[in-house]
């Protein structure tokens, strides 16, 4: 029997790591940790294993680089069966990052990152430049990291080390078990940022163990719901899961709110920009006024020389006061800019008193605008797609079904 | 591992398993010459005074036998050979021995075998002399088997804490790297056990150098000897300088190993 949740996910394009019927039994224990798993990873996702405590979520990690052996299935990492290959030889294609980081506390940064690279023979020169350019990636700075100990570096700059060290021999797939676990939340936002954005550079294949459905929702490209014994819930990308829970255990999981935590999904630059009135600062009232009449927002956005905002001036503060324009109005705060989420720019949007927050790039220029409206419909638009996709999912396994039959 | 729980439960049991923590003043490498230096000082201030009390003693002819050059030269090689030489077998046997016992494979065997190495440290090492000299032989060997058999348990007992205290993700991360198991153990496991393994040797020393004393009843030779002739011959003076020289040397070599300690353990911990 087909099972629905993990055949829904829309087809991958190449799978990166299969997994097939993949069993573990504890010796002594009466229920198997991970019973018959059926899952497809593929190439340069961020897939998430999300589940409550005790589910097997980390276990299956470990079925994967076999530091626990499978007792029964088959594991299928680039198209090769390493079900039987040996583990070490193995584990060498395979970054590992863990939440305690592991770093080795007597060998130095630049040592530790250097180890597989030393297990696989390479130069020095090659490993001391791939050092360098490993920490460049983390943002540690090499002059400075290179060779401090591990117990000179702070928690994050720690699991930034354990991320360059899982990254050192350039592996195709990677596994992190909760990697910003023990850190603190402000921190933890940062790094998950930067990793997103170091991903869209490497492209690694990435299994992701969390027990957070909030870091699950924001790091994965496709989330595994898994209940007790490592049974699928639901596999599918994080849209239609919070869409469309495929049951009430995957509904729970979710918690409420699913619809503010949509908004975490979808970025400033994949929305339509609302262009407002701007004049640049040395602009004459004239000019403001007829930007002001020339649309229907009630505020014009004033930019500086370099196209960065500076005030909201509305109608009437251009007719009390004489003042120059960078002076009178209310200050422009609320920018974002494009990588941002939308539940970003809703935050900011609410200090904002026109409703409305202002997009910028990179070095700060006025790109558009993003307000209230905006928002809401984009939730709309995106919970209707993800129903009629899955309608249309179900009804297509369904005529599958009945061909069969 | 589990079984960390182990040896710790009976320490209580065996005074030279406490320094398992070693501790000291060279900790934090900052060491300053004061900290180097201070011991050796005082000792050389002892001896000198001792050697000035000395002087100013009317020494009869059997002090004067007992307590020449020649004579506390000879004693001092030999106990510094009998302290040395089996402090080289206890390690020599205790650490392959503890690096076994910490296997998962070996975990059965552990009780037993820390049973044997208890009694060692249990039975008075004059006992075994004494009964060495009488199924074997007198001399060197039998003293270094005494001296073995009573210092061993301190370095497999560290060797074996050591080891078990070596932080578990750290090794999952060597070997989820694809590390091999040997490679866990030479270049993570042991590493990381050097400052307590280091303790359990210090320990061993410190011991053998004291029991030493002891080697002169199976014709060993030693400092012992210096003492051993100054009592069957009633003279304090030369009893006084025989203890006075060995418990010198004890501390010097303890503080020697505080150095090494401090030195020969990996950086970055």
């Amino acid at each position: 029997m087909p099972d629905v949740t993990t055949t829904a996910a829309s087809q991958p394009t190449e799978s990166m790591i299969s997994l097939q019927d993949l069993s573990k039994i504890f010796p002594g224990q009466p229920k198997p940790a991970v019973d018959s798993i059926d899952m497809e990873i593929p190439a340069g996702e961020i897939v998430i294993l999300v589940g409550p405590s005790g589910c097997g979520k980390t276990t299956t990690m470990r079925l994967i680089n076999r530091l626990i052996e499978p007792t029964s299935g088959r594991i299928i990492l680039e198209g090769e069966d390493v079900t039987k290959v040996n583990p070490d030889q193995l584990r060498r294609r395979i970054g590992y990052v863990i939440q305690q980081v592991g770093l080795f506390p007597h060998h130095t940064i630049s040592d530790n990152i250097a180890t597989v690279p030393r297990m696989l023979g390479w130069d020095e020169k090659r490993i001391r430049s791939r050092v360098d350019e490993l920490l460049a990636m983390v943002g540690l700075d090499p002059g400075t990291y290179r060779d401090r100990y591990p117990k000179n570096l702070s928690g994050g700059q720690r699991q930034r080390a354990g991320v360059a060290r899982a990254l050192s021999a350039d592996p195709p797939v990677m596994l992190m078990d909760e990697p910003f676990g023990a850190i603190d939340p402000i921190t933890r936002d940062r790094l998950q940022n930067e990793f997103l954005r170091l991903q869209q550079t490497i492209r690694k294949t990435i299994v992701f163990v969390t027990h957070d459905i909030d870091e699950a929702i924001k790091m994965g490209d496709r989330i595994a719901i898994l209940r007790e014994g490592s049974k699928i819930a639901q596999y599918d990308t994080p849209e239609r899961i919070l869409a469309a829970p495929a049951d009430d255990f995957v509904a729970d999981f979710i918690g409420a709110g699913a619809s503010l935590k949509r908004l975490g999904l979808t970025r400033v630059r994949d929305i339509e920009l609302i262009p407002w009135p701007t004049a640049g600062v040395d602009a004459t009232r004239t000019e403001v006024l007829e930007a002001l009449r020339g649309s229907d927002k009630g505020a014009v956005l004033i930019l500086d020389d370099q196209r960065r905002p500076v005030r909201w001036v509305g109608g009437r503060e251009i007719q009390r006061s004489d003042r120059p324009l960078a002076e009178i109005g209310l200050p422009s705060d609320a920018v974002v800019q494009p990588h941002a989420t939308l539940a970003d720019a809703l935050n900011e949007m609410l200090k904002s008193r026109f409703g409305c927050v202002a997009v910028v790039d990179g070095s700060g220029a006025y790109m558009g605008s993003v307000e209230f409206g905006t928002v809401s419909s984009v939730i709309q638009e995106l919970r209707r797609d993800a129903r009629e996709r899955s309608r249309a999912e179900a009804d297509e396994l369904h005529a599958a079904g009945a061909v069969n039959a | 591992m589990a079984l960390s729980g182990q040896p710790v439960a009976d320490a209580d049991l065996n005074p030279g398993a406490l320094v398992a923590g070693g501790t000291d003043l060279f900790r934090g490498r900052r060491a300053s010459a004061m900290g180097y230096l201070g011991l050796p000082i005082v000792l050389a201030a002892v001896c000198g005074i001792l050697f000035l009390w000395l002087g100013t003693q009317d020494l009869g002819s059997i002090e004067r036998r007992s307590l020449n050059f020649e004579r506390i030269s000879t004693a001092f090689v030999e106990h510094m050979a009998l302290a040395f030489v089996s402090t080289i077998f206890v390690i020599a046997i205790a650490v392959p021995l503890g690096v076994l016992l910490t296997r998962p494979a070996a975990r059965p065997i552990v009780p037993p075998v820390i049973a044997v190495a208890n009694i060692g440290q249990a039975v008075p090492s004059i006992g075994v002399l004494v009964i060495l000299a009488l199924i074997w032989t007198i001399g060197f060997w039998p003293a270094i088997v005494a001296l073995v058999a009573y210092s061993i348990l301190p370095v497999l007992r560290n060797t074996m804490v050591g080891l078990q205290q070596v932080d578990q993700p750290t090794i999952e991360a060597a070997r989820g790297m694809g590390m091999t198991k040997r490679a866990v153990l030479q270049k993570i496991e042991l590493p990381l056990a050097v400052p307590v393994i280091l303790a359990g040797v210090r320990t061993a020393l410190v011991i053998n150098v004291g029991t030493a004393t002891l080697a002169t009843f199976v014709n060993a030779g030693g400092l012992g000897d210096i003492i051993q002739g100054g009592l069957v011959s009633n003279r304090q003076t030369v009893v006084l300088a025989g203890s006075v020289l060995t418990a010198a040397l004890a501390l010097f070599i303890d503080h020697i190993g505080g150095i090494a300690e401090t030195r020969l353990s990996p950086k970055g911990l």
